[in-house]
């Protein structure tokens, strides 16, 4: 048998290391990425005519970002890279990509996901009047293209991507009426002996608070959602919420980055028939994986936060041990020593990711508490309460059979932002636990394709 | 003031003219068409649902709130589409017409 074929499905962070490994082995890969560019979205590069330096794009990870860029850089013609392709199938032991409406099969021996993860939302009255971004896209507006999302912006949610994005729009110049923060302050110190697990990051986090609050901006916590309001035709024109004293509080803006930590893109990992289990911690659907990233799956592997969200130094972790697997499992020499210390890292970061759910916990609360005539599913425009009549009525008490009958998760975005409090909100009119509603199904393609799209024959 | 996003840095870049529902406007080499467009106007798109105007949602690929079109009628992704001189862009989706055989 010659070398195993081996794709790599992203370039971020656990895609690029992965990469790397597999290169060190003499075996070259396929790496395959829907960007442009390299980077993934948390290293994401901006255009060429951009002239920013690197500390000003990734702050504290400058170095980290400028290293994985030219660890890249030193692969290329030693991988075979597609990016700008889309990789929206696995089916018969290949992988079906396009690009530039062209459709392509690639068969492989070993297929290591690295899909990354997008936020995670919960859904609050008014979220679909224009000029409500995810916190990642405000982020991406801001790293990208030097753009602010509106001229007075409200940053609310919770999770560490909350305090990086509104103290990076402060920085750039931008005007951030405020910062508010479903997670109340004690979970935080709850959280802490966790997070010590990595205290120069939890010193970067705190410094982030502190940088807020000493530009002014008014950062609240413990806080509850009530609306965005606006108007259909221009869009956000304000946040109300109540404070963590019960009071009602609104703030004006244009523009309102929203965010509840992040949620692992899973539907590859699903379509290649990958067993999922539920995660109690944060209360959702996670692929099951085993030592250093193998799935139920012979062959397929997992890596970064599409597995289960990490962060990017972990990503980084994770694409090593992920190659390494693979070099493992196609009998190649593998260091034992190498493995044991990336396993022994990998497990700080696990604690530290831990202490992070305890201290940013998804608020399942506020789905139960949505008000009927809230939408949840912003593509279809189902709201709260058609949901529940769905279920109440028609006697649905599991997510595809919901989706089935009132179009929830249905939709373009085939529910990346509206499957979790979906599912909070069925579990809640149904009387049942959240596990047992199920997860939506991952459908091929994972993202639209175009009609006119047509298949290479090789 | 008529447009959405607010340019922060990065604004010594070539200039770009393109087409939104019939207006000239300009943006910047380099510009996402969405970033292009939302510098000029306040929204991208009209929800096939009548709740209104949708500006994205976000950014990176996957919610699919940004879709335009070319006058021509093809569908782009605006978020992930780079500008380019002389695009003629479309807010609402262009009408099928099919022709009556009867």
């Amino acid at each position: 048998m010659g070398q195993p074929r081996v794709i790599i499905i992203g370039a971020g962070p656990a895609g690029v290391r992965c990469a790397e490994t597999l290169v060190a082995a003499g075996l070259r890969p396929i790496v395959v990425d829907e960007n442009r560019r390299d980077g993934g979205q948390i290293y994401r590069r901006q255009p060429d005519n951009f002239t920013r330096p690197y500390d000003k794009l990734y702050g504290t990870e400058a170095e980290r970002a400028q290293a994985l860029h030219a660890s890249f850089d030193a692969l290329r013609g030693k991988v075979d890279y597609m990016p700008e392709t889309l990789a929206w199938n696995i089916f018969g032991g290949k992988l079906h990509v396009v690009r530039d409406q062209r459709s392509r099969s690639l068969p492989y021996d070993a297929l290591v996901i690295c899909s990354g993860a997008t936020d995670r939302l919960m859904p609050v009255k008014g979220w679909h009047y224009a000029g409500t971004y995810s916190l990642g896209a405000a982020q991406i507006a801001l790293k990208a293209q030097a753009c602010s999302i509106g001229r007075r912006v409200v940053f609310m949610g919770t999770g560490p991507l909350l305090y990086l994005v509104a103290s990076q729009y402060v920085k750039a110049g931008a005007d951030v009426a405020a910062v508010l923060d479903t997670s109340p302050l004690m979970r935080r110190l709850a959280a802490l002996p966790k997070l010590l697990a990595r205290p120069a990051v939890l010193r970067n986090g705190l410094a982030l608070v502190s940088y807020l609050k000493r530009a002014g901006v008014q950062v609240l916590t413990g806080i509850t959602p009530v609306e965005i309001t606006g108007s259909a035709e221009d869009g956000v024109r304000g946040v109300v919420i109540r404070d963590n004293r019960g009071h009602e509080r609104s703030f004006e803006c244009d523009a309102v980055g929203m965010g509840y930590h992040l949620r692992p893109e899973t539907q590859l990992a699903d379509l290649a028939r990958c067993t999922f289990r539920f995660d109690h911690e944060t209360r959702q659907w996670l692929p099951e994986v085993g030592e250093d990233g193998r799935t139920s799956v012979p062959g397929v592997y997992l890596a970064g936060d599409g597995m289960k969200v990490l962060g990017a130094d972990a990503a980084e972790i994770g694409g090593r041990l992920a190659a390494l697997a693979v070099l493992k499992d196609f009998k190649f020499m593998v260091s034992d020593d190498e493995l044991q210390g990336l396993r022994a890292e990998q497990a700080k970061m696990d604690r530290f990711r831990r202490g992070l759910a305890q201290a940013f916990p998804w608020p399942a609360q506020q789905a139960a508490a949505l008000p009927d005539d809230a939408v949840v599913c912003r593509c279809e425009v189902v709201t709260a309460g058609d949901l529940r009549r769905t279920v109440r009525e028609m006697g649905a008490q599991e997510a595809n059979r919901a989706k089935a009958l009132c179009r929830v998760g249905m939709g373009r975005c085939q529910g990346r932002y509206c499957g979790h409090a979906g599912a909070e909100i069925i579990a809640h009119a149904a009387g049942v636990p959240l596990e047992q509603v199920g997860r939506l199904r991952g459908q091929a393609p994972v993202k639209p394709l175009s009609m006119a799209v047509r298949e290479e024959v090789e | 003031m008529n447009h959405r996003f607010v340019r922060l840095a990065e604004t010594n870049r070539a200039r770009v003219r393109i087409v939104i529902d019939g207006q000239p406007v300009e943006a910047l080499a380099g510009d996402t068409l969405m970033v292009a467009m939302l510098n000029n106007v306040r929204s991208l798109r009209e929800s096939e649902f009548g709740d209104g105007r949708r500006a994205g949602f976000c950014l990176m690929g996957a919610c699919q709130d940004c879709w335009v079109w070319t006058a021509h009628g093809t569908r782009l992704r605006a978020c992930t589409t780079v500008v380019a001189e002389g695009m003629n862009i479309v807010t609402t989706q262009p009408e099928a017409t099919w022709a009556n055989l009867a």
